[in-house]
């Protein structure tokens, strides 16, 4: 159940992920001052760089500019006034002001490039790192595919913004600024043009960015849906075949794709708006400089030269006012990206080692429940006041129906989880006291679904101890019988396992496992046995192979097979997180209680 | 590209918005391209001439233009718009609905997930293309070869000094793109490498945590994380030096013109005015080439994306009614015959899963069918509403084989509880309705009752109305098995497939469910897949399958006397079957 809602999860967030790259998602942070704050302080240690690079922003700006004066200069001083020698001269100047931009501006970003690079390689490094400090519980509300996206795609979104917007939006609002000043200074009549434009030009590419947004969003809603409608019915295309329900799927599918098609219209005549329309205006701009311009020559009030200047700052006024306009989506995806990954940074890690922990190195193997009580959530107990005690090398067999908490006895073993109430105890110390590495480290498992890595099988079950030799690791193997299949593999111990071992049956998984927590070598053990879709072969290796690893050490199971019951020193039936008998596989027979009763259900209507 | 172009044909129903598009696309163009000269003539024939009314009227002229101008292009944007979102739902439906036609076969070649990419990215990347090339994609290469000409026809020396910096500035271009296309493969790789110990991490938590290996893992990822950091500065270095260099090279183009055209214009070969309409040629020339490199990106992964489309468009449909299909019973006694049975999967006589299987199920009776992992349980019962088509041999319904029988009517006498269950966003009754959505509530709650299921769903919140989601976090994979059965069962098919339907319910459930299902399943033909034996101890006939063959076949009793496989299975599932049976014995007596 938990696996299935954890695929599940995986696969909504597949497409939301999805959804994300189709069109930008368009969303802000609850609060953005916070989350520049915390930006910030992962920029300030690059504040010298970041002075450096503004330096050299603030210099291929103004060298970008005086590009267009010198052009004016060129044409009235020496163009117009026949001095070839100026002309040469004033061209070289220009020359070297627009190689001399060029220059710092690949300086700049080249050096921005990494400096951005090497922030988001720090936050990964710390989301990564203190993701491995969060206990069991957050991983338990947070699905697998949800975390994911998170982690990608908002670290993305910082990247963008980081590695692209800094500079750009600094070097935008240098330009405009620059470019008003500058023509203010060169000839304040026709700067008063720009006075009049120039608030149009802002107000409208505003206008158009805000109806870009809502167009968006309402696609984005229709997007969603379809992709539901399509998920949902591709996936169980199958089963909409068995019952034929091929036309209602596609009567819903034409409803979607409608509504995508309507909010798809509107959404992008807005979007695509923005470019034609800011080259009219940018045109208009132009225009009006010339004509004025043009005018107030004749008054004696302008010249050429300026007015050719004037044209070149008009056709630079209109990119960066466009950027301005792009950036701002981009910005806010970054800031609402931020915010989610601080919110990961800043939960708190559960669980930490007491101070005056102890180390232990290894166990005798007496473990004892002593009254616990435990709920994942609040106010929804899973165990209640439970009791019992194992002796060293002992085997105890959980049996109850699913839900009724075997796993959850596992968990608090291992203390993924803390208990509420009680104590648990190993050779007598509570291990909330036990340094919690020491105490998983001699603590091995073996669950039902085995997680491999996509590396070799070698380094699969050297997992189980990482300075263990490869001899030990095939000893280990061969002890679990696993050696056989593993030989038969293509590259034997070097085959590389597919996404989490996907090429490998359950039972070679399982096998796999076995392996792992024999090098692992542990003090106390806890097995989960399989119940399905192992051949009777393999289960039988299986089978051998746990009990090579039970002897000798204090184990507890989750016990599926008649066998592995009986076998047990003690088994504990367990339903409603409470255990509700004890004993023997006799005792409990004997008994005719609720044992009796789950064990008989599965032999009804035998007839020998 | 030639995928791309044969997908062209969705283009046609939007012949008129694209040509006229492509027509607003034309006059904007050629409106853009006279300003340059208009600013000319108010430089030249204006200012130098002292004629303030041609600089008015000119002035006015370039003004009107620019708003005929702007009207134009929210015209073609919208005629740009209304083709792309058209073809993009035309192509959405098309493929959509060949999806719905797919029989399993089909499904089996095609990874769910990367269908919903071609239905998502790869639409929207075509979509893209037509919105593209009806506007600015056009748009560019006109503006360049129209503002070339006019430099040569105002100035051919000029423009042939121009035109080796035009050549360089495309050569860096085409130099930049190849050599970060090559480079941000790697980045990619690195990537991919980089999420996967992410994504192992998040759902490997567990293991993880129980062997102690964070410090390990941490750097782990910390070494991925350096090597991806590394691969990506490179990249974006790359990237950083491009822009610099081609405005550069537009500014050397300025430099030139203002040096090379003032001397001319010093000669007297040329006037101040050309040089200003000569600089903003430059631009309109040397800016598109950016645009050309993006275009070509675009056209690339377009093409890319139509072949994953028509990939899934040609694919033929393994499973369609013959002509002269016969109608099928509305009462069919439902006798199914399998006859010498073979079938691999994908037409490989290597894969071969099922090997020569012959039995018959009289009407209403119960066949269990038994064995490993692989040995062809689930597809031999698949082969029964004709899901897949046998490689070799006959299946009979009632006599007729199934491959001349219209499939919707055979399916419709099939009840079936698939291994996986899937359950569709939407109520408990839509979801148990699934099969028969006009069923009334009687029908519904006869159903759910024999599927052991009504109890539970009167304890849900809104009973058969609270919503089922697709995360299914309100529903037991036990519960959704018993709404999945209920759902079969309410069409009252006459043969019921039951493929491992109890496997995730505990034992306990299971025995309710079993016990409601011998009554459901009198007087229907049922065939059930199990991998406990313990539900399958009553049945008629039990077909135990190894590999492709049926190795054993009989009731319980008489193979529990004769085959040693199915005593090896029943052995190691209920081990001590004489225990046993003197306990029953006890308890009994």
């Amino acid at each position: 159940m938990a696996e299935n809602g954890q695929k599940e999860a995986g696969r909504n967030a597949v497409v939301s992920m999805r959804m994300n790259r189709w069109g930008s998602r368009i969303e802000k942070a609850k609060d953005p001052r916070i989350a520049v704050r915390k930006l910030m302080q992962y920029l300030r240690p690059h504040l010298p760089a970041f002075i450096l690079i503004f330096l050299l922003v603030i210099a291929y700006t103004g060298l970008n500019l005086v590009g267009p004066y010198l052009m004016g200069v060129a044409i009235d001083q020496y163009i117009s006034k026949a001095d070839l020698a100026g002309l040469a001269r004033i061209s070289l100047w220009m020359l070297m002001a627009y190689v001399a931009a060029s220059l710092f501006q690949a300086a700049g970003d080249r050096w921005m490039a990494r400096v951005s690079q090497e922030i988001l390689k720090q936050m990964r490094d710390d989301l990564f790192t203190h993701l491995q400090s969060l206990s069991l519980r957050f991983f338990d509300k947070s699905p697998s595919g949800d975390l994911m996206s998170r982690l990608t795609n908002d670290i993305d979104a910082i990247n963008q913004a980081v590695s692209q917007n800094i500079t750009s939006l600094f070097s935008s609002v240098l330009t405009l600024v620059g470019i008003l000043v500058a023509m203010f200074l060169l000839n304040p009549w026709l700067a008063l043009v720009s006075l009049f434009v120039a608030p149009i030009m802002f107000w409208f590419t505003g206008f158009i960015a805000k109806f870009t947004r809502i167009g968006f969003r309402e696609l984005q809603a229709g997007l969603g849906n379809l992709n539901g409608v399509m998920e949902e019915a591709i996936s169980g295309q199958r089963v909409v075949k068995a019952f034929r329900r091929n036309d209602s799927v596609m009567q819903n599918f034409r409803r979607a794709n409608g509504k995508v098609y309507q909010a798809g219209l509107k959404a992008n005549i807005y979007a695509l708006l923005l470019m034609p329309i800011t080259n009219v205006l940018g045109n208009f701009f132009v225009i009006l400089l010339v004509g004025v311009g043009a005018a107030l020559a004749l008054q004696g009030l302008a010249t050429v030269g300026l007015i050719a200047t004037f044209i070149s700052y008009g056709q630079h006024f209109i990119q960066p006012l466009r950027q301005l306009a792009n950036m701002y989506n981009s910005i806010q995806a970054a800031l609402a990206g931020a915010e989610r990954i601080f919110e990961i940074l800043e939960t708190k890690p559960e669980l930490q080692d007491a101070d005056n922990a102890v180390s232990v190195s290894a166990f005798k193997g007496n473990v004892a429940f002593r009254d616990v009580d435990f709920g994942y959530l609040e106010d929804v107990p899973v165990i209640r006041s439970m009791s019992f005690q194992a002796h060293p090398g002992e085997t105890i067999a959980l049996v109850g129906p699913t839900g009724a908490g075997k796993t959850t006895i596992i968990n608090l073993l291992k203390r993924f989880y803390d208990i509420d109430k009680g104590a648990i105890e190993i050779d007598g110390m509570d291990i909330r006291r036990i340094r919690k590495n020491d105490l998983r480290r001699k603590l091995g498992v073996v669950l039902q679904d085995t997680y491999l890595f996509s590396t070799t099988v070698l380094e699969n079950i050297r997992y189980g101890r990482l300075d263990a030799s490869d001899e030990e690791c095939m000893r280990a193997a061969q002890m679990a019988d696993a050696d056989y299949f593993i030989r038969q593999l293509p590259n034997s111990y070097q085959t590389i396992l597919s996404e989490r071992g996907g090429n490998f049956s359950q039972g070679q998984r399982q096998l796999l496992a076995i392996s792992r927590a024999i090098l692992a070598d542990p003090d106390i053990l806890i097995l989960d046995e399989a119940t399905s879709s192992v051949d009777t072969r393999t289960e039988a290796r299986i089978q051998k192979a746990l009990l090579k690893l039970m002897h000798g050490r204090t184990s507890f199971v989750i016990a599926h097979r008649l066998s592995t019951i009986r076998d047990a020193d003690k088994v504990l039936v367990i339903n409603d997180g409470q255990i509700i008998e004890d004993g023997t596989h006799q005792d409990l027979l004997a008994k005719k209680g609720f044992y009796f009763n789950l064990y008989l259900s599965q032999f009804k209507g035998q007839q020998i | 590209m030639k995928k791309l172009l044969s997908l062209a044909s969705y283009v046609k129903p939007y012949w008129k918005q694209s040509v006229a598009a492509l027509a607003l696309l034309i006059s904007v163009v050629a409106m853009d391209l006279a300003i340059p000269r208009l600013i000319q003539r108010i430089i030249d024939d204006g200012i130098a001439a002292n004629n303030l009314k041609l600089v008015i009227n000119t002035t006015l002229i370039m003004l009107t233009l620019s708003v005929l101008s702007a009207v134009f292009s929210i015209g073609m944007n919208y005629f740009s718009v209304y083709a792309g979102e058209g073809v993009a739902r035309d192509l959405r439906d098309t493929l959509f609905s060949k999806i719905q036609s797919f029989s399993y076969g089909n499904l089996d070649r095609m990874v769910t997930g990367q269908l919903i990419v071609r239905l998502t990215s790869d639409i929207s990347m075509l979509q893209r293309i037509v919105r593209m090339l009806l506007r600015i994609g056009t748009r560019a290469p006109l503006l360049m070869i129209g503002s070339l000409v006019l430099m040569f026809s105002t100035n051919p020396t000029l423009a042939l000094s121009i035109l080796p910096l035009l050549l360089v500035t495309g050569g860096l271009i085409v130099f930049f793109v190849s050599r970060m296309g090559s480079r941000y493969m790697i980045v990619q790789q690195k990537l991919d490498l980089l999420n996967t110990v992410l994504q192992e991490n998040i759902a490997g938590v567990r293991v993880v945590k129980a062997f102690v290996r964070d410090r390990f893992e941490s750097d782990r990822f910390k070494e991925s994380n350096r090597n991806y950091t590394n691969e990506s500065v490179k990249v974006m270095q790359l990237m950083a030096l491009m822009s610099p260099s081609v405005m550069g090279m537009i500014n050397i183009g300025i430099v030139a013109i203002i040096w090379i055209g003032g001397g001319q214009v010093i000669g007297g070969s040329f006037s101040l005015g050309e040089i200003v309409a000569f600089t903003n040629y430059l631009l309109t020339t040397m800016s598109p080439l950016m645009i050309l490199v993006m275009i070509s990106q675009v056209l690339a992964s377009g093409s890319a994306s139509a072949e994953r489309i028509c990939q899934v468009l040609d694919e033929e449909i393994e499973i369609t009614d013959a002509p002269d299909a016969q109608e099928f019973p509305t009462e069919p006694e439902a006798r199914v015959e399998f006859d010498h049975v073979k079938f691999f999967y994908n037409g490989h006589q290597q894969e071969i899963v099922l090997d020569g299987v012959t039995f018959r199920a009289e009407p209403g009776e119960t066949v269990a069918l038994l064995g490993a992992t692989g040995a062809g349980k689930t597809t031999l019962v698949n082969l029964i509403p004709r899901f897949y088509d046998v490689s070799a041999g006959e299946i009979r319904i009632d006599g007729v084989d199934i491959r001349r029988l219209k499939q919707d009517e055979v399916i419709s006498q099939v009840g079936l509880v698939p291994q996986e269950t899937i359950l569709f966003s939407g109520t408990v009754r839509e979801n148990i309705c699934y099969g028969k959505p006009g069923a009334t509530d009687q029908e519904m709650i006869a159903a759910a009752k024999a599927a052991q299921a009504h109890d539970f769903i009167m304890e849900l919140p809104n009973h058969y109305d609270t919503h089922v989601n697709q995360r299914g976090v309100n529903l037991s994979g036990g519960q959704k098995q018993r709404i999945a059965i209920a759902r079969a069962l309410l069409p009252q098919p006459r043969i019921l497939i039951m493929d491992d339907s109890t496997s995730s319910v505990d034992v306990e459930t299971e025995r309710e469910i079993q016990s409601a299902l011998d009554e459901v399943m009198k007087g229907k033909t049922s065939f059930v897949v199990a991998q406990r034996i313990s539900t399958i101890l009553n049945a008629d006939k039990i077909l135990v399958l190894d590999k492709g063959r049926i190795v054993a076949e009989g009731t319980h009793k008489e193979l529990i006397a004769s085959s040693s496989i199915y005593k090896e299975i029943y052995d190691s599932q209920l081990g001590a079957g004489l225990e046993i049976d003197k306990l029953q014995g006890e308890d009994h007596g």
